[in-house]
């Protein structure tokens, strides 16, 4: 079953990156080894983000949402179920300072 | 006992078994539930008339079991029909693994893991708790609650529908989850008991009823999970507060505090019982100690005979364990209780400074109550007005201002 990882960066206050966990290369390496990641990657920063509405007719600079935190990058996930999603995503370094969203992919 | 009672006991005994159990079979929860319902229905014909069978449970189990796996060759059949496959299903067709084995192994515990899974959202826990293993109707839930029946239903079928969409998986969490699962577990029936317990005496029956829920919930619990101490300790904690309803409201509805209540009038039965669990919970959990707490509240045979310095130095483990600014202020009661005003009034003063207590009336209540004690009107006058001006029951504000009003040295009142 495929989960998409929507990693969310910002929000954290600082000091709270200090907790032991993970390194993104460890989580690499396990979700490698384990064949749970199909594939992800890191975006480019929000003010490289074009947000388009109604068709294209409204084309805006900048993410859909202006919040303190934004999506700085994805995963496609192939877990088991959602306790296996859960699992991986929470070993993800930016899950200790700021917020990943497992969300199920339409078509199972 | 005549068919028709007999039905009701086994409702109460069995639905949520029936249903845990169909839910395995099925993976369709909402077959799984009417699936029982038919059983029941069928229970309420043929048990009168028939007398009640020996085994109630197993025959409500074959019943719906068979039910279902009619409704799923029927579904089968259809849809092959609608593709125009033939020949349509043997009606005779084997029933999947796992249907015929007898005796049935009890469910209920990955069906209590799968409703409080921490991906759903807290009043969907309760909810999905309520129906699938206490069997309340959507109505019931609805009204025990305060929302209207449809927000409820809709509450239920996006529940459902995330644990199908999502994979919630239905099963006992294996051992590096079951700790934080299980207490998310024993969080769902805590919740539920306290919205009963917070019910006044004219709230509708079915809202009161949640205690008795949350109770036998968590005597299915500890049934099923033995080596789990939290759980003993849950139970008792629910069972040590509930046999003080009948004490806790005066005739007019209104609160009646712990030192003011006809201990006649408690529950000994229940009392002896959570004492009981008490003892056989060794170590140390939240629960645990919150139950210690209320034995010793419980077992004093007036308020003046209260342990306070037990309880003081358990509110002290208590905040240890699962440190917050209302635990604080619970103990510094208690300390004061036990050593004198001015042991509380230290601690409270530390709490001064807490912002998630800025808008909380019991700190300024408390510290007006201690400081009163201690002489210092003025100090106390304006911490009960500060108390009165930041509580929205009507009620306690007129209570907190009476006290302010009291705050006058003797002899110099009016």
């Amino acid at each position: 079953m495929k989960f998409l990882m929507l990693v969310v960066a910002g929000g954290a206050e600082p000091g709270e990156a200090d907790q032991p966990g993970y390194t993104i290369e460890e989580w690499l390496d396990e979700t490698e080894r384990r064949g749970v990641r199909l594939e992800g990657d890191r975006l480019l920063g929000v003010g490289d983000a074009t947000t388009v509405r109604e068709s294209g007719r409204l084309v805006t600079d900048g993410p859909f949402a202006d919040t303190k935190e934004w999506i700085a990058g994805y995963d496609v996930l192939d877990c088991a179920d959602m306790d296996e999603a859960i699992e991986i995503a929470s070993k993800h370094p930016v899950a200790r300072v700021g917020a990943i969203e497992v969300r199920p992919f339409w078509s199972g | 006992m005549t068919g028709r009672d007999a039905v009701g006991e086994a409702f109460r005994a069995e639905w949520g078994r029936i249903v845990a159990t169909l839910i395995r079979l099925t993976g369709d929860w909402d077959l799984a539930e009417e699936c029982a319902q038919d059983a029941f229905a069928q229970a309420l014909v043929r048990w009168p008339a028939d007398g009640v069978p020996e085994r109630p449970g197993a025959w409500l189990t074959t019943t719906a079991r068979n039910r279902a796996l009619d409704r799923m060759r029927r579904r089968a059949a259809e849809a092959a029909r609608l593709r125009s496959i033939a020949p349509t299903v043997s009606e005779e067709a084997p029933a999947p693994a796992g249907w015929e084995e007898d005796p049935v192994p009890d469910d209920r515990l990955r069906l209590m893991f799968t409703c409080c899974h921490p991906a759903l959202p807290m009043e969907a826990r309760v909810a999905l708790t309520l129906r699938t293993l206490a069997g309340l109707t959507t109505t019931e839930i609805a009204r025990a609650f305060l929302v209207p029946e449809p927000a409820m239903a809709q509450r239920l079928v996006r529940a459902k529908r995330k644990i199908r969409n999502a994979r919630i998986p239905y099963r006992v969490p294996p051992a590096h989850l079951l700790p934080e699962r299980t207490s998310s577990v024993l969080g769902v029936l805590y919740l539920m008991f306290n919205e009963g317990y917070s019910a006044s005496a004219g709230a509708d029956l079915i809202r009161r009823s949640l205690c008795a829920e949350a109770i036998r919930l968590a005597r299915v619990l500890v049934d099923l999970m033995p080596d789990e101490p939290e759980a003993r300790g849950l139970l008792a904690l629910m069972l040590l507060h509930d046999a003080r309803r009948p004490a806790r409201l005066d005739p007019g509805g209104d609160l009646v505090l712990l030192e003011n209540q006809d201990r006649a009038r408690w529950d000994h039965a229940e009392i002896e019982e959570g004492v009981r669990l008490v003892a056989a919970s060794p170590g140390r959990g939240p629960y645990r100690i919150q139950a210690a707490i209320a034995a010793c509240h419980d077992t004093a045979p007036t308020a003046a005979d209260t342990d306070w310095p037990t309880i003081a130095a358990l509110y002290g483990e208590l905040a240890r364990l699962v440190p917050s600014p209302v635990v604080e202020l619970n103990r510094a009661v208690a300390l004061s209780m036990a050593f004198g005003p001015a042991a509380g009034l230290a601690v409270v003063d530390e709490l001064a400074a807490e912002p998630s207590l800025a808008s909380y009336h019991l700190l300024p209540s408390v510290r007006g109550d201690l400081l009163f004690k201690l002489g210092r009107y003025a100090e106390a006058r304006q911490e009960f007005e500060r108390a009165a001006a930041l509580t929205r029951n009507a009620r306690e504000q007129g209570l907190l201002l009476a006290r302010a009003a009291a705050c006058v040295p003797s002899g110099r009142g009016a």
